[in-house]
């Protein structure tokens, strides 16, 4: 009789992928995974947060964008089946670690992590290794599964060509999310030919490098994660939600450390507020829950809670203008003295977004101990970095392209009363 | 607003002039460890750990004039060289940055090699395992780095001197 490991459903079952048309399970494991509670609730985590406010269609999942880094890795390994450097027994391992690579993150996560000093990558490590229904499905293959998963996850596991497959400049969760994310936000940009880079992958004993003949299509992959940057992950408009959504917490935790009586008890939350939350705590939040509160959150008595919430449910969002730190920071400071004489909170109405606060990232060729670059493998069988070959990727990943903006609420300097202080607010915010 | 990036530039401010990116990302990360208030997440990549959004946050001070950066060629590989600048030390006077003991920390960590600040930071990420758990780590993950039993034990030490010297510093105000 076959060992769970090597347990295989006696059809394969497929699910319908707008991305990868089908995404093929075979083995009982990862079946058995996806069933999880803890992997079911990223149906209630959106991938790209807020963005739906400015692309209606981004309303797709971490479930949807786990399944399609599952699937790709799958296809890797049947590339890589009887290469030199691949050891097929690590074939579940990374299948695992695709699949629940996401595992541990909050609602709307960024902002939410920011707020509460969480990282998600810790508790994906929690979840796995806790007492939860995944980790009771991985210790079914051995004991120290769970443990080996987590350490995948974590980047921290002994084959490091087990963790640049999941994890590195080019990946399978990099190659999933910008195709996923440009088809749900209907942009053009993260289009690019994945199964010619698949086609072109090799195996070596530290990472994936790429075939020197697949280089094209590797620059038309950087280009769409360029322009998926600046298009659509940084928009200033969904940065504008975050910020509400951001001052929105902020705002919850601080009446309730003031002892503000809410209507409705958000419960869900206090640990979080207490800076104690426990792994049962963690899973029972969602997107859902998050806006239920928010929906409740409108008709409280606080102004100010009850302003951010309407904002965010009926996406009357912040302006922003451009902002220098250097050449406007003194405009900034009067600016915050003008909001606050107009009886305008600046610790919830005025703030500065900068790139640095995005979670993604663009190519970087690896200077100085950095992330591992690209990898091209030459003819002779030379590995060489990708922008040393690549005169477009060297062009882009050479600048330095930094963005700050500056985000207030238009509607309530409109509404300030003809006089000084409501000018002089505008003349600076009209530069 | 702009808080983060007023304590790197304080670091900056500390230290002098910091040579090498990876030093850098070191630097931070064990300051962070030892309860500095930073919040550049961090994860665990090839050199240990490193984090993204710190990269980020230092080009924007470059980008912004706060921040003098070079290049330098270095037989072959490249290396940065980083100080405030009159811009950023102006910047800086306008924000409180309270992180009293931050200066003595950041100069003790400035003059030590990247190497060793590398294992450092490693054996940081590790603390949680027992100590031959953390060496076996170490001989694994970083094993083109050839650290021998006794560099490590050199950085368990270094750790528990920098804490010391922290827990002193604040019981002395």
């Amino acid at each position: 009789m076959a060992t769970y490991k090597d347990e295989q459903l006696h059809e394969e079952k497929v699910f319908k992928d707008p991305v990868h048309r089908y995404v093929h399970v075979r083995d009982k494991l990862i079946w058995d995974l996806i069933g999880t509670a803890e992997f079911q609730r990223l149906r209630r985590i959106r991938q790209l947060g807020t963005t739906f406010f400015t692309f209606h269609g981004a309303e797709h999942s971490r479930f949807n964008h786990s399944l399609g880094v599952y699937e790709i890795i799958r296809r890797i390994i049947e590339i890589f089946q009887g290469r030199e450097h691949w050891d097929n027994s690590e074939r579940l391992l990374c299948l695992a670690a695709a699949l629940l690579h996401d595992v541990g993150h909050g609602p709307f996560s960024h902002s939410f992590e920011k707020v509460f000093r969480l990282d998600h990558e810790e508790w994906t490590r929690a979840i796995i290794t806790g007492d939860t229904e995944i980790n009771a499905v991985l210790k079914r293959v051995s004991d120290d599964f769970p443990k080996k998963v987590a350490e995948v996850i974590a980047k921290t596991y002994e084959n490091k060509l087990v963790v640049s497959m999941i994890s590195s400049q080019i990946d399978a969760d990099r190659m999933d999310y910008l195709q996923r994310d440009a088809f749900y936000t209907g942009v053009s940009y993260g289009h690019f030919d994945m199964e010619r880079i698949l086609r072109v992958m090799r195996p070596t004993e530290d990472q994936v490098v790429i075939k020197k003949s697949g280089m094209h299509a590797v620059e038309d992959y950087i280009m769409s994660r360029y322009q998926m940057y600046w298009q659509v992950y940084f928009h200033p408009v969904t940065r504008s939600a975050e910020v509400i959504l951001t001052k929105i917490l902020h705002r919850a935790k601080k009446l309730y450390k003031e002892g503000y009586q809410f209507a409705i008890e958000p419960k869900h939350f206090y640990s979080l507020f207490n800076g104690n939350v426990s792994l049962k705590d963690y899973l029972a939040l969602d997107e859902s829950v998050m806006l239920f509160f928010f929906q409740n959150w409108m008709h409280e008595k606080d102004d100010i809670l009850k302003d951010l919430c309407t904002r965010f449910m009926n996406r009357n969002l912040f302006k922003y203008i451009e902002f220098n730190p250097n050449s406007s920071y003194l405009q900034l400071m009067e600016l915050m003295k003008l909001f606050t004489e107009a009886g305008i909170d600046t610790n919830y109405y005025l703030e500065v977004d900068s790139s640095s606060d995005l979670p993604y990232d663009f190519y970087r060729p690896g200077e100085e101990g950095e992330r591992i670059p690209i990898y091209l493998l030459m003819p002779n069988g030379e590995l060489r970095e990708l922008s040393r070959e690549s005169e477009i990727v060297e062009s882009i990943s050479g600048k330095k392209r930094t963005d700050h903006k500056l985000y207030y609420p238009q509607d309530f300097v409109d509404s300030l009363p003809e006089g000084d202080i409501k000018k002089k607010i505008k003349e600076i915010l009209q530069g | 607003m702009l808080q983060d990036h007023a304590k790197l530039m304080k670091v900056f401010s500390c230290a002098g002039e910091i040579v090498g990116r990876k030093k850098l990302q070191k630097m931070i990360y064990i300051a962070k460890k030892l309860h500095f208030p930073f919040y550049e997440k961090y994860n665990f990549h090839f050199f240990g750990p490193y984090s993204e959004e710190l990269t980020l946050r230092v080009e924007e001070l470059e980008n912004n004039g706060f921040l003098s950066e070079v290049k330098e060629k270095k037989g072959g590989y490249v290396q940065y060289r980083y100080t405030l600048s009159e811009e950023g030390r102006e910047f800086l006077n306008h924000f409180q940055v309270d992180m009293p003991f931050l200066e003595g920390c950041i100069k003790n960590m400035n003059e030590q090699s990247s190497r060793f600040l590398e294992l450092v930071s490693t054996v940081l990420y590790f603390e949680d395992l027992p100590k031959e758990q953390v060496q076996e780590k170490v001989f694994t993950l970083k094993s083109k780095q050839n650290y021998s039993e006794e560099e490590i034990a050199q950085a368990h030490q270094y750790i528990a001197t920098l804490r010391n010297q922290t827990i002193t510093m604040a019981r002395s105000v």
